[in-house]
């Protein structure tokens, strides 16, 4: 799932560099410009490296984190066979999760550092997983929209510069794509059902819509590092064009189940042919962002719990590697 | 904080089917190599990606300094009649 580029908010400007440095600066640009792809031993500026470190760990850690929403329903799913997609697609955000991890290692930091970063809260993950999900429809929505966002922001990053970083978006947009259609089709079951159901559809959309816009990060205006973002080929669309998008498809897809999307201001304009949609309120994101959303406590307690608990699990794989290494191999000559 | 720092970096090649190659889809972190085998089950061949895997511990494994492309791959670069197409053949002989 994407992290809305929470790298790019406030980063002091780069020192300058030394002679030498431009030089290589210069040709490193060039590759970037003829669309050539950066490999882990590459040459590239501190900056490159470490606006991709911030940006891919904070991608795995949205992963992880994001199979706890999902994961609250998994023993209360409907049906058996739904138990078992829902758990698939949960191990696929797992999956997801350790894919990147092992794209930021390329860059030279450890997996365990990035992962204490998160569960102290230095590190931040997408803003969207700090919100509850009530009910079995949430279920829906979440596969709909959020994977749907998703989705439209991780189809460009295939081809970002960084070959690692683009190759496992390649494997995750593969994998995405289910997601969204199951997310669709419990949507689909309970706006075709009883009464009941149906408004439980359309509450679950209520709640979902705008963190979902929220996704895409804030307006290009306010995003002072975009620039350099696309300069370097990591971003390739800006968010207001991916987020314009998003709602151009979504909308009709939200017709089609018969469900209202909550914006009053939302209409076509048939000379652009897009949908004009409402403001956003950026305050909440920003709360959100900031530890103060719903369920903020909740996700990194539930981390920092769980790595706790299984630390006796990773010290015992410890002692039973050295154990079975020390009966393979007898005593040296 | 202990664990996984103690857990050595393994990479992972996959051999989708059989008649292809193993690529190299990514790494595992494991204790040794058959729990890596079986991380890279688990992350790499959800979907019936792998008939065959090959696990390698990562500082087993020696590259190619990117600098030094130019200078290693130097020799190929002006012999150009390793290629098929440097060779003019007349048209009336059909297979060639």
């Amino acid at each position: 799932m994407y992290t809305q580029g929470l790298d790019s908010a406030g980063r002091e400007p780069a020192p300058p560099e030394a002679a030498a440095d431009g030089a290589l600066e210069a040709r490193f640009q060039a590759r970037i410009d003829a669309e050539e792809k950066i490999e882990p031993k590459d040459w590239m500026p501190d900056a490159y490296r470490r606006t991709l470190v911030r940006q891919i760990s904070q991608h795995a850690h949205s992963e992880i984190v994001g199979m706890l929403p999902e994961g609250n329903w998994i023993t209360r799913a409907p049906t058996l066979l739904r138990k078992a997609i829902l758990m698939a697609k949960v191990q696929d955000e797992g999956g997801h999760g350790a894919y990147l991890y092992s794209a930021a290692e390329t860059l030279g930091v450890s997996r365990e550092d990035l992962i204490e970063q998160m569960l102290d809260g230095r590190a931040k993950y997408s803003s969207i997983f700090n919100y509850p999900t009530p009910t079995w429809a949430d279920i829906g929505a979440i596969g709909w929209l959020v994977d749907g966002a998703a989705i439209m922001n991780q189809i460009p990053l295939c081809r970002c510069s960084y070959g690692p970083y683009a190759r496992a978006m390649v494997r995750i947009c593969r994998e995405e794509s289910f997601h969204q259609r199951q997310g669709y089709e419990i949507m689909l079951r309970l706006a075709r059902g009883t009464d009941a159901q149906r408004e439980l559809a359309q509450g679950a959309l209520d709640r979902w819509w705008w963190p979902s816009l929220m996704m895409f990060g804030p307006s290009d205006a306010e995003s002072k590092h975009s620039a350099q973002s696309m300069r370097w080929k990591i971003k390739r669309f800006s968010n207001d064009e991916l987020r314009q998008k998003f709602v151009d498809f979504t909308v009709p897809q939200a017709d089609f189940l018969g469900l209202k999307v909550p914006d009053p201001d939302l209409r076509w304009d048939e000379q652009a042919e897009h949908y004009r949609f409402g403001s956003i309120d950026w305050r909440e994101f920003e709360d959100v962002l900031k530890g103060h959303g719903p369920c903020n406590q909740e996700r990194l307690a539930a981390k920092r719990r769980a790595h706790e608990a299984g630390r006796w699990v990773r010290e015992a794989a410890v002692a039973y590697a050295e154990k079975r290494r020390a009966k393979a191999a007898p005593q040296a000559a | 904080m202990t664990g996984t720092h103690d857990w050595p970096l393994y990479e992972i090649f996959i051999r989708a089917r059989s008649g292809l190659d193993h690529k190299h889809v990514g790494s595992v972190h494991a204790t040794d190599e058959r729990m890596a085998l079986e991380h890279a089950r688990d992350v790499y061949t959800r979907r019936q990606e792998g008939v065959s895997i090959w696990v390698v511990r990562s500082s087993e494994i020696f590259a190619s300094d990117p600098a030094d492309a130019d200078a290693l791959f130097e020799p190929a670069r002006d012999k150009v009649y390793r290629h098929p197409t440097f060779y003019n053949i007349p048209d009336e002989v059909k297979t060639l």
